[in-house]
């Protein structure tokens, strides 16, 4: 039996031959639908956009409803209900037994504070599959001052609990930086006691939010390197009770990540207001148009031929050191948001690659900030960020 | 309640997908595919036909049996493979089982 599956940050895979050519997609497995960017939490890595969408640019529960009934049709098996915080929106459980009626499988990726059991079982009700927990930590003190929320982990532990009840399996999801790296094997036995399905570790990526952060968040090459350690010796010693999936941070690394299982091969996602995306921070690449469910044309012929996810695709785009580079359909030159953020260009290969000629740079500049006294937050909202008082609060 | 995990598949166990395991036929792409948590698993034909015949009601062994009887082979022989493929599958945690109740 094969098993497809794809990193968490990547999410989701398409059936296809491991070596298939660049130039073949089909539609993705699995969609994340981001359907809110509302959130009570205000973690400074979070994977949304800067600029963030406002609640009234969302789509309506008629047209999330359209759109789940036009994934299952052109194929997509999974959908994952996420955020911003996806229990924000009132008519989550509407959309969750829409999209089981139309035969999807439902994923919920929540911070799991506004919920309450009542709701939880209303989607357990509705058909919902399994439960995406994030927790910022392992106890409290700590978890609550980088989620910016109070109370928040207590909340987590309690409804993760409800999620067991209820006969629902759970993915701890676990962010991971600097400041919280210490607290990784705590975690991971908070997640067997939770009695979790899966744990992902998931390092922080460097866009969006956590690149204002990096200095505060970068861990160092030592703790790198003891967090693979622990997660390869739980992984051997709790095969069969919980899986974990691996996460590495990009930039200690002297090949790419193949980001998104390269862009508009593998993995799409919808916004709030309903672009059609080829990641989740695509929209941080200027000059890029995205095409909206709410123009025309139909998903099906967004994916296949709308500017923005041809652009990227396959290998033609390429520049040196990429276009001839023996590794191009291995990663596809890394990530196109990251090589945007640090070159000022989606096309220049992703500084992550020892081959960029960015790479020393950037490394250097990565330890020097990981060694560095930098610890306070600059917090998400729609407010363009919030930076955490001198004495943490 | 959950069924059991870390589970040892056997002559005897009567597995069963769990709630959160769906088998289902993907009619775009043309074949089987086991739904689960972040992943798709895509089995192969011996093991849909295994998986089908799992309810939590047949045993290992009554499986294998009419698997044997229906390809005219030799019973051990699928016994052994039978285990194999369903002891993967609830190391990846897509696999419980239905247990006598002891009280």
């Amino acid at each position: 039996m094969s098993d497809v599956t794809i990193p968490p940050s990547d999410s989701l895979a398409v059936l296809e031959k491991q070596r298939s050519t660049a130039e073949t997609f089909g539609i993705p497995l699995a969609v994340l639908l981001e359907i809110t960017h509302r959130c009570p939490l205000q973690c400074p890595y979070c994977s949304n956009p800067v600029e963030l969408d406002r609640s009234g640019k969302e789509l309506t529960t008629e047209e999330w409803k359209k759109v789940l009934s036009e994934l299952a049709e052109i194929g997509v098996l999974q959908v994952h209900f996420s955020g911003g915080e996806p229990t924000a929106r009132k008519d989550l459980v509407e959309l969750v037994k829409h999209a089981s009626d139309v035969g999807l499988y439902t994923n919920l990726i929540t911070s799991a504070v506004l919920l309450t059991r009542e709701r939880l079982s209303e989607l357990a009700d509705a058909g919902l599959c399994h439960v995406q927990i994030s927790f910022q930590g392992v106890e409290e003190g700590l978890a609550d001052r980088v989620a910016g929320y109070r109370n928040g982990h207590r909340k987590k532990l309690e409804v993760a609990k409800w999620t067991r009840e209820l006969d629902l399996p759970l993915t701890v999801n676990a962010v991971m930086h600097r400041q919280n790296l210490h607290q990784l094997p705590d975690i991971i036995q908070m997640s067997v006691d939770l009695d979790a399905d899966r744990l992902e570790v998931a390092n922080v990526q460097y866009y969006g939010w956590a690149l204002k952060n990096r200095a505060a968040l970068m861990p160092t090459v030592a703790q790198l390197d003891e967090c693979t350690e622990i997660v390869e010796e739980a992984r051997e010693r709790l095969k069969g009770r919980l899986t974990i999936d691996y996460v590495v941070p990009d930039y200690y690394a002297l090949r790419p990540k193949k980001c998104m299982g390269g862009w508009g091969r593998q993995f799409f996602n919808i916004s709030p207001a309903g672009k059609v995306l080829p990641c989740h921070a695509a929209e941080s690449i200027t000059g890029l148009e995205f095409e909206s469910v709410r123009s025309n044309h139909s998903i099906a012929w967004i994916w296949q031929n709308s500017e923005a996810f041809n652009r990227y695709r396959g290998t033609g785009w390429m520049k040196e050191p990429c276009k001839t580079c023996e590794f191009r359909e291995i990663d596809f030159g890394g990530c196109r948001c990251q090589a945007f953020a640090l070159t000022g260009d989606a096309a220049n290969t992703d500084p992550a690659c020892a081959l960029s000629p960015l790479h020393e740079t950037i490394f250097k500049q990565a330890e020097r900030e990981a060694e560095g006294e930098t610890s306070r937050f600059l917090y998400r909202n729609f407010a363009g960020g919030t930076l955490e008082s001198e004495n943490g609060t | 309640m959950a069924g059991p995990r870390n589970i040892s598949v056997s002559e005897a166990s009567r597995p069963v997908l769990p709630r959160h395991a769906k088998l289902k036929y993907d009619e775009t792409r043309q074949v089987w595919v086991i739904l689960a948590p972040e992943r798709v698993l895509a089995p192969d034909e011996i093991a849909v036909e295994v998986l089908q015949l799992c309810d939590g009601k047949r045993s290992v062994g009554d499986v294998s049996d009419q698997l044997a009887a229906k390809y005219a082979a030799p019973r051990e022989a699928i016994l052994a493979d039978v285990i194999v493929m369903l002891q993967d599958l609830a190391d990846k945690g897509f696999l419980t089982e239905i247990r006598e109740k002891t009280s």
